[in-house]
């Protein structure tokens, strides 16, 4: 009973893909809170459909399964109703939104989401007072906040403003998309160090990544390897350290045996 | 007052929740002559205003006029073309007496007022505005006017200009837009029956924003406003426009004319929100909108003109500067929306005949639903206009995949020491934008308002503060449905 309170997203036997084609096979994941998941696998095995799907862009299609967050049913909720209950995707390519600076789209999103909640909206100095907070934590120049929406932003900077939202919304349960893609070292220690000073009991977060680099950084609690569309092995941290090592097949031709 | 209780957010969800929310029609007794348009019409017009011979000759000088010419139809627009016997020409909510205040106001057009969310004294008391209404035909009240006398500005009805300033009139009206300019601008010409009218003594700043709010209330009948604004040497001004009519099936026509003269050394800043009703989602109804604007700058001054364009079945109008006197500086900045099936031809002309003149054109369009929006602009540089500039940005946004946006720019240069820019985009709202924000928690109707509001930001920063948000909610209301 304990264990199944402190579950806070559970996914059932997800079967999804695109345009008729299956990526998603029978996806079987329990996040708890407090925990750090990381999820591994080469290109092409389905980890940027999985981050699609829990944050519902309706570009892909569910067959069947479930996914449950807090005991509700995230299928049936729109993509910002799911963000309101506290889902947040760092995406992998972050869209620029011209003429809106970042301060204006976070004070949206945030007012969205307190007004959904029933609270009261945020003041302009309480807004700022935490925008300097999150920019100190995340090494960001003032600059930052009246720049439009990644226009302009180099790929680095890009995973930054996205690290920077995920602080100024404090969500439940963080996906970090590819984070690592485009990062150098600095700004990676930088980022995994942002994101590891926000983690807390009550959240959780799941990290999706090709390299083992990032995992350096943040340490996972449990580590997935994901293979044409399937969870093929789940192990501790010391996982991601032997696919650093021995590479991705031999456990991909194991699974291939299995499922063919 | 009531207006005053209501939050920003309340007020932004009741005007969100409307489709036109100014669809409403004011039952006031009004006078309206018959309908068609003949030299008699144009004769009982002069009369019913009770004005000076020379007028009249214009009048009938400008109507001998429009008979001769042809209406136009090289813009991309198409309309069935009104039947001109078939429109009342001159139609005047009834009213016992001059009104000295707006106390004495009839208490139906109170309450349009009221509707329209213009209540005259708390726009005194906040913004200090001054406001002229022109309801269908003439102009019902001006605000402010005792105050402004005593600076020397003249701010009134045009038919109270024509009785009170002849001089003035006498001596610029028709000099910016000649009657016989285009069909529609001698058509106004022969019939306006009212509109603003607005001078600017030597060297003074106007210290508040002027405003006319214009209305078409009665049935059947056309709107022919006349603006004509005069700053002398060395002066400011700010001057705003709205505009809302009723929901009717027929189609309803509004040609204005406005004429601005910026004489040596004066700025004007003209902005105008348009909100004419713009047809049901059908495409049935909504207003023809064929205006003509246009500006003459002398040494040193500058006119900006900026513009708003939500409303209307159909628009067909170019804000235009003459660049006439050295250093002058014309600015157009401009946002057109159209949805459902809604047309518009807009643009500016930019001619440059002064040395060193300067203009800049910032135009952004936005097409949803079935429309359709295009971009016609005329930069002119003569021979003499030694070193002058032109920037030229214009953009689109499509939304949806049945709209279309089109760009008709003409460049004409006849000196080798000027300089030309011309830049143009068009893009579509993404799905990935919309996702991106909602991911972040911004449901798909407020992410769009926010993706168009910063794709307009450039326009919407020339608005002055009131009327900038307005513009804002009117963006939401024009584009809401229009995706998804």
């Amino acid at each position: 009973m304990l264990d199944k309170k402190n579950n806070m997203l559970k996914i059932d036997n997800l079967k999804a893909g695109i345009e008729g084609l299956e990526i998603l096979k029978g996806i079987n994941l329990s996040v708890k809170k407090g925990e750090v998941h990381a999820i591994m696998g080469p290109n092409g095995s389905g980890k940027s459909t999985l981050s699609s799907v829990i944050a519902g862009n309706d570009n892909y299609e569910v067959n069947s399964g479930s996914i449950t967050f807090e005991d509700e049913d995230l299928l049936d909720l729109d993509p910002d109703q799911r963000a309101h209950r506290g889902v947040f995707l760092s995406f992998q390519y972050p869209v620029e939104i011209p003429g809106i600076s970042v301060s204006n789209f976070i004070k949206a999103a945030i007012t969205e989401k307190r007004k959904v909640l029933g609270l009261e909206p945020i003041t302009a100095k309480d807004l700022l007072g935490k925008m300097k907070e999150k920019m100190d934590l995340l090494d960001m120049q003032k600059g930052y906040l009246s720049r439009n929406m990644n226009e302009g932003f180099s790929g680095g900077e890009k995973k930054r403003n996205e690290i920077f939202q995920m602080a100024m919304l404090e969500p439940k349960l963080a996906i970090l998309d590819e984070t690592d893609s485009g990062l150098d070292i600095d700004a990676l220690r930088v980022v995994a160090n942002g994101v590891n000073k926000l983690k807390n009991s009550e959240n959780a977060t799941i990290v999706i990544t090709h390299y083992q680099r990032l995992l350096d950084y943040i340490i996972p609690d449990y580590v997935h390897v994901l293979h044409n569309g399937r969870i093929v092995k789940s192990g501790g941290k010391e996982l991601a350290h032997e696919l650093e090592k021995k590479g991705y097949d031999w456990i991909t031709k194991e699974a291939d045996k299995k499922w063919g | 007052m009531k207006q005053e209780e209501l939050s920003e957010d309340e007020l932004l969800a009741q005007v969100t929740s409307a489709e036109y929310k100014y669809g409403f029609t004011t039952d006031i007794e009004a006078d309206t002559i018959a309908k068609g348009l003949s030299e008699e019409v144009v004769r009982i017009i002069s009369k019913k205003k009770n004005e000076p011979k020379w007028m009249l000759d214009y009048r009938l000088k400008a109507f001998k006029e429009w008979l001769e010419m042809d209406e136009p139809d090289w813009a991309n627009v198409d309309y069935p073309k009104p039947n001109y016997q078939d429109i009342i020409y001159y139609s005047a909510p009834k009213q016992k007496k001059t009104l000295d205040s707006l106390d004495d106001l009839d208490p139906e057009l109170k309450k349009t007022f009221d509707k329209l969310g213009i209540s005259l004294n708390e726009q005194k008391r906040l913004s200090g505005v001054a406001v002229d209404i022109v309801m269908d035909s003439v102009s019902v009240a001006t605000s402010f006017k005792s105050k402004l006398a005593e600076l020397g500005i003249i701010f009134c009805s045009i038919s109270e200009a024509i009785q009170e300033h002849p001089e003035l009139v006498k001596k610029y009206l028709g000099t910016v837009v000649p009657a016989r300019d285009n069909f529609f601008s001698a058509l106004n010409a022969a019939v306006f029956s009212d509109g603003s009218f607005c001078y600017i003594p030597k060297g003074s700043r106007c210290p508040m924003e002027l405003s006319t709010y214009f209305r078409i209330n009665e049935a059947g009948t056309g709107q022919f406003e006349r603006t004509l604004l005069i700053a002398d040497e060395g002066s400011y001004v700010s001057y705003l426009e709205g505009c809302t009519a009723p929901q009717r099936d027929e189609n309803q026509l509004h040609a204005a004319v406005v004429e601005l003269i910026a004489m040596d050394n004066a700025e004007i800043k003209y902005s105008t929100v348009q909100n004419w009703y713009p047809g049901n989602k059908d495409g049935l109804g909504g207003v023809f909108n064929f205006v003509t604007k246009r500006g003459i700058c002398y040494k040193n001054s500058k006119i900006s003109w900026t513009q708003v364009e939500t409303g209307s079945a159909v628009t067909w109008k170019y804000p235009s500067c003459i660049l006439k006197g050295d250093n002058s500086i014309g600015e157009f900045f401009s946002v057109a929306v159209t949805n459902n099936f809604q047309q518009a031809d807009t643009g500016t002309k930019m001619i440059h005949l002064g040395k060193n003149s300067k203009s800049t054109i910032i135009a952004k369009g936005i097409c949803a639903g079935k429309s359709n929006g295009s971009y016609r602009g005329l930069v002119q540089i003569a021979k003499g206009a030694k070193n002058s500039r032109n920037f030229s940005q214009c953009d689109s946004l499509l939304m949806g995949d049945k709209c279309g946006s089109h760009t008709f720019p003409y460049i004409e240069v006849k000196n080798n020491s000027s300089q030309v820019e011309h830049e143009a985009t068009t893009s579509k709202i993404g799905e990935d934008q919309i996702f991106y924000c909602n991911q972040r928690g911004i449901g798909t109707e407020e992410a769009i308002a926010l993706i168009v509001n910063g794709y307009c930001k450039d326009v919407l920063n020339q608005l002055p503060m009131e009327f900038a948000v307005e513009a804002q909610k009117l963006l939401e209301i024009s584009l809401e449905g229009s995706v998804g």
